[in-house]
């Protein structure tokens, strides 16, 4: 059935993620530009490094419609998790922290958000419900996010297809997780409750690369509106992963579009070796009907273990137990990930759900290294009653915490012999990944009733439309037909100053490879050389634009003047040299082949660069290269070029 | 049938459409707009709402509203109905722990959330409370009783006396605590009330209720649940109080003397505050710590005295600048036979009332006097006008809290309208709810910003 072996990330074809049925979705998440906060006033984008006050709180699952938790509530509620929230009083109000009820939406985010709905060619809704998604992590003080669906069913351009847009929520941002060992979660709250939105497209993406390339189209689409947050954290990508009979994984928190290929890859492979192990078990017999496992308690056991985390163990008194899983020789060894193995998937969950966050939290038969003398091995394994066709693993912790552990262990062996456990995992950054929690399902979501629905009237539609960009789609086959150099294209379609360049090109006539290159690349240029660019705004560029339309400016002064306008600090008309007239331009003709006369040259030829050079350092920007050319009766296309 | 069940919410535009596409609600539909088709779930909608909107919830679970004027058709293709019933589960019995009983006056205590729906659906019954918080059977026998099911604002007076009778027959039966599932708007108006009405209780009874709703994971509820009944079931204060959260976070319950306790945020969940004094004690899920030796002590009689009466003519005034007599008179004229005074400072209100204090007297209404300021006493004989005041008939009702004098004054008038009598009634304390001196950390506001607040806030969880 599962034949076909992973090879390594670069030998992988095409028709190799085809063969294991590879399907890939996203969901975008993308903080908005907005002053404030989405429900309260609050500032967005502050992150603060001192916090004034700490705030304990727990979270509780509320029963879902069977009476009975569901998986990822379960989950959290095993954890028992302390979660303190560190608040800084600039940056978190009461209403964050749950004491406060919501103020009205931030009509600031859902403006832009609306706007970036349009752009993505969706369906507004007609009337927005603010929903709460349960979340049980903590990292939300509430216990659930504030969302509300405003637009559905749109799509994007991807080669010769459409990928589908599904929905677009708005909703607020979560804490930043500070650190979770043992029992208590620390997590920061500045920003918390800031705007974003997450953008989720159906599964389309065939290969790993494909998904990367349409989170760059969706990116790029976001940008372009220039009303989004930069910077680290402010664009998070969550990755669905699903192979042939797999499961869909959802991968969360993504940091960057780049490490999306070797992650999904991954995952990918992650599926397929698992699937390949439900395959091995079958082999040995072992489904999940007929799956044993047994656990011992092995205190009395390893007394004096040389072990470090063991010996460590017996010192704080806790208890040290074993968990036979019949018929696993071998299996815990089995390859899962890049370098990774099927003991990861059991530590993982130990981690997360028992809370022994000391890596290692457990110890195996099957691995290599000898953690414990082979005498202390055949006695645990004799207590165990295990036998050469077991495996045995062993974990430590307080007689609660190795109680779940030892349930845990057994719960995901089990699961090997059903196949891919629905989970969220996260992304780690050598681009492997790791168990986060059980997958939630679409099961924890209720309407808020703190807030009425809203309705969106057209109005507010047809004013988003004033200011929301072209789709950059639309304006990058525009600019493939003007010519535009390929490198300059990306860059242009994002910009800022998009529409000025319209301008120019239309209204003004200006060449537009020239405009393109006084928007994109003489800035670029300028910055490497270590100019504070920061000045140059768009009334600049659209003066100098006009400028040059009217024949005020030669193109090639451009960056000179950029460069005076940025070095002087400020602009005013003042840099713009005033054009040399005739008299002048021969006057310095005259004085400069004087100059050269009695310079001799091993090429004779190359006189003719001399004196242009000399020519234009006392007349440049006052004077196009190619006016002064045409006068010297110069022959050198070099001379021609804007740069 | 009909359309309030059928098409429940829905009026006017949004009405003619469901009814022209035979559409209730419930049905699991497709919707087609002239922008497209969405698939649902049609929700009944808020009677505050609209009538311009359909609201469907999708199948990723989120709701939103079509407007009803771009539908063009809907195609119906099932039926899937909340299930209002919370599946229970036997709250198990243990002769060992002591018998609690539960009584429910309105809001959610716990409940369960239908998700297919989104409907928050109220759980009450042991077996449903058990279903949610099942940490209540490590420490007693839960049996429930729901008496009203009102909003804190709506509770009455009469509801106030069944209340009362209600916790006297329970104690005449021998439970052992009794917790009162309450709003907390008024959980104060009632925790005093029944301090008066409810006399010599043999065992604790404790007020609780939730800032946070019960819905959601981060909710006091469950916590003030097992705090209240641990209270009730082990403590040994055989009072009646209000048992709420002491700071926002999760760590300990306040329980708070039923006179001395004032809801004092609007939203904070360790809004009940205990005014001009300390609370009795605190309580987490391990212990109860008493703060103090000062209260009433479990007893095995059932000696419980009730007197549950009200007069329901009674007011409360709280002065402000430029007060006009005609408040005073407009209740004088209404038949009011007492009025209790929130006034400034120390207990004043300003010279143009004097001549309607005295008409008050003359037609013989009982006016006490209490303070805005809510912490400190009444004096009134500070200054001139206080004395002018007490000439007038005004007496002063030393550090009752407004609401407690409120409904102190509603019961002494249900008792006897001798005036006289009502006084002795006004001035005895019986429940705390006055205090012959006010302890030194008995008034406790301190202000942000301050260093050594600011060390203190650093220092312990808030």
């Amino acid at each position: 059935m599962y034949d076909f072996i992973f090879k390594s990330f670069r030998e992988m074809t095409p028709e190799d993620y085809h063969q294991v049925g590879f399907k890939s979705g996203l969901e975008i998440h993308q903080q908005l530009l907005t002053e404030k906060k989405l429900f309260c006033r609050c500032p967005a984008g502050h992150y603060s490094k001192d916090f004034d006050a700490e705030i304990l709180r727990h979270m509780r699952p509320t029963l879902s419609e069977m009476g009975v938790y569901d998986g990822t509530a379960l989950m959290e509620f095993k954890t028992k998790k302390d979660i303190i929230y560190l608040i800084n009083r600039n940056t978190v109000c009461t209403y964050e922290m749950d004491d406060t009820p919501p103020f009205l939406m931030n009509d600031d985010a859902l403006d832009i958000a609306l706007g970036i709905g349009m752009l993505f060619n969706c369906n507004i809704v007609d009337e927005l419900h603010i929903a709460r998604k349960q979340y049980l992590d903590g990292s939300i003080p509430t216990g659930f996010q504030r969302t509300a669906i405003y637009a559905l069913d749109g799509w994007i351009p991807y080669k010769d297809k459409k990928v589908k847009i599904v929905q677009m929520s708005i909703e607020e941002d979560s804490c930043r997780e500070v650190s979770d060992i043992g029992h208590q979660r620390y997590y920061k709250t500045d920003r918390l409750g800031m705007p974003l939105i997450e953008t989720v497209t159906e599964p389309a993406m065939k290969t790993p690369f494909e998904v990367a390339e349409v989170a760059w189209i969706l990116s790029n689409t976001v940008r372009s509106t220039h009303k989004v947050r930069r910077g680290i954290g402010a664009a998070r990508e969550d990755v669905n992963v699903s192979v042939k009979d797999g499961t869909r994984i959802e991968i969360k928190g993504v940091p960057k579009i780049s490490l999306i290929p070797l992650l999904t890859y991954n995952e990918a492979m992650r599926q397929w070796n698992l699937l390949r192990l439900k395959e091995e078990l079958k082999k040995r017999g072992i489904i999940e009907e007929t799956f044993k496992a047994e656990s011992f308690d092995i205190t009395k056991i390893v007394r004096k273990p040389s072990y470090a985390p063991l010996r460590n163990a017996v010192e704080k008194g806790y208890r040290i137990k074993s968990v036979v899983l019949k018929g696993f020789a071998g299996l815990l060894r089995w390859q899962t990930q890049t370098d990774t193995y099927f003991s990861k998937e059991i530590s993982d969950r130990v981690r997360v759900i028992a809370c022994l966050t000391s890596i290692p939290n457990i110890i195996h038969s099957d691995s290599k290294g000898d953690n414990i003398p082979s005498a202390d091995w055949t006695a645990v394994k004799k207590i165990s009653n295990a036998s050469e066709n077991d495996s045995v693993v062993i974990v430590w912790g307080s007689e609660e915490d190795s109680n779940t552990a030892v349930k845990e262990i057994i719960i995901r062996a089990r699961e090997a012999a059903i196949g891919v456990p629905s989970e969220t995992r996260q992304a780690i950054s050598d681009g492997t990944n790791g168990f986060e929690r059980i997958l939630p399902g679409a099961d924890r979501m209720y309407p808020d009733t703190d807030l009425p629905p809203m309705r969106i009237v057209q109005d507010r539609l047809n004013k988003i439309k004033t200011w929301i960009p072209e789709q950059f789609w639309v304006r990058q086959l525009w600019y493939k037909e003007l010519g535009i150099p390929e490198d300059i294209i990306p860059e242009l379609c994002i910009s800022r100053y998009a529409l000025l360049f319209k301008k120019a090109v239309k209204d003004w006539n200006v060449n537009p490879t020239s405009v393109a290159v006084f928007l994109i690349q003489y800035p670029k240029r300028l910055k490497k050389k270590g100019s504070n660019i920061s000045i140059l705004n768009e009334d600049i560029f659209s003066y100098l634009l006009k400028s040059c339309s009217e024949g005020k400016i030669p193109r090639d002064a451009v960056l000179s003047i950029m460069k005076n306008i940025i070095e002087s600090g400020q602009f005013t008309e003042d840099i713009i040299p005033t054009p040399a007239n005739e008299k002048e331009i021969n006057e310095v003709i005259s004085k400069s082949l004087e100059q050269i006369k009695n310079t001799s040259l091993i090429d004779e030829s190359n006189k003719e660069i001399l004196l242009m050079g000399i020519i234009m350092n006392k007349l440049r920007g006052r004077v196009s290269a190619v006016t002064i050319a045409g006068m010297v009766g110069f022959r050198n296309k070099r001379i021609g070029n804007v740069g | 049938m009909s359309d309030e069940i059928d098409y429940k919410g829905y009026r006017g535009k949004s009405l003619e459409v469901l009814k022209r596409f035979k559409c209730l609600i419930w049905s699991d539909v497709e919707v087609i707009t002239n922008e497209g088709s969405f698939k649902g779930l049609v929700l009944p909608r808020s009677e505050t709402a609209d009538e311009f909107h359909i609201v469907l919830k999708i199948p990723v679970g989120y709701n939103i509203g079509i407007a009803s004027e771009k539908i063009k058709d809907i195609k119906i293709n099932g039926r899937r109905e909340a299930n209002y019933k919370i599946p229970e589960k036997a709250f198990p019995y243990d002769y060992r722990k002591p018998r609690v009983k539960l009584l429910g006056t309105g809001g959610t205590i716990a409940s369960r959330l239908d998700y297919k729906t989104g409907a928050v659906i109220p759980a009450f019954s042991p077996g449903e409370l058990y279903g949610s918080v099942p940490e209540l059977a490590d420490y007693c026998n839960l049996e429930t009783e729901k008496l009203y099911g009102v909003f804190s604002e709506n509770m009455a007076p009469e509801n106030w006396i069944g209340l009362a009778e209600a916790i006297g027959k329970e104690i005449k039966k021998g439970v052992q605590g009794i917790v009162i599932g309450h709003g907390t708007d008024t959980m104060h108006h009632t925790s005093a009330i029944l301090s008066f009405m409810v006399q010599n209780s043999p065992v604790p009874i404790v007020m609780v209720g939730s800032q946070r709703s019960s819905d959601r994971p981060s909710s006091d509820a469950a916590l003030n649940l097992i705090h209240s009944v641990k209270t009730a079931a082990e403590s040994d204060i055989a009072e009646i109080m209000v048992c709420m959260f002491g700071p926002t976070s999760d760590i300990y319950g306040l329980l708070h003397r039923g006179t001395r306790v004032r809801k004092m945020h609007s939203s904070y969940r360790s809004t009940f505050r205990t005014i001009s004094d300390i609370p009795i004690a605190t309580v987490s899920r391990e212990k109860i710590t008493p703060l103090r030796q000062d209260y009433k002590k479990r007893r095995q009689d059932k000696d419980v005295i009730i007197n549950a009466v009200f007069e329901e003519k009674v007011a409360i005034v709280y002065y402000y600048p430029n007060m006009l007599p005609d408040i005073i008179d407009s209740l004088i004229q209404n038949g009011y036979k007492g009025i209790v005074i929130a006034g400034t400072g120390l207990g004043h209100v300003n010279k143009p009332l004097y001549p309607a204090l005295e008409r008050a007297r003359q037609a013989g209404v009982a006016v006490y006097m209490t303070v805005q300021t809510l912490w400190g006493y009444v004096q009134m004989y500070v200054y001139e006008t206080g004395r002018v005041m007490m000439d007038l008939g005004v007496i002063p009702a030393a550090n009752m809290l407004p609401e407690v004098a409120y409904v102190k004054l509603g019961w002494a008038l249900g008792q006897t309208k001798d005036l006289e009598k009502v006084k002795e009634i006004m001035l005895t304390p019986i429940a705390g709810e006055i205090t012959e001196r006010e302890p030194s950390n008995g008034y406790l506001i301190y202000q942000g910003g301050l260093p050594e607040v600011e060390k203190f806030i650093k220092m312990n969880r808030k």
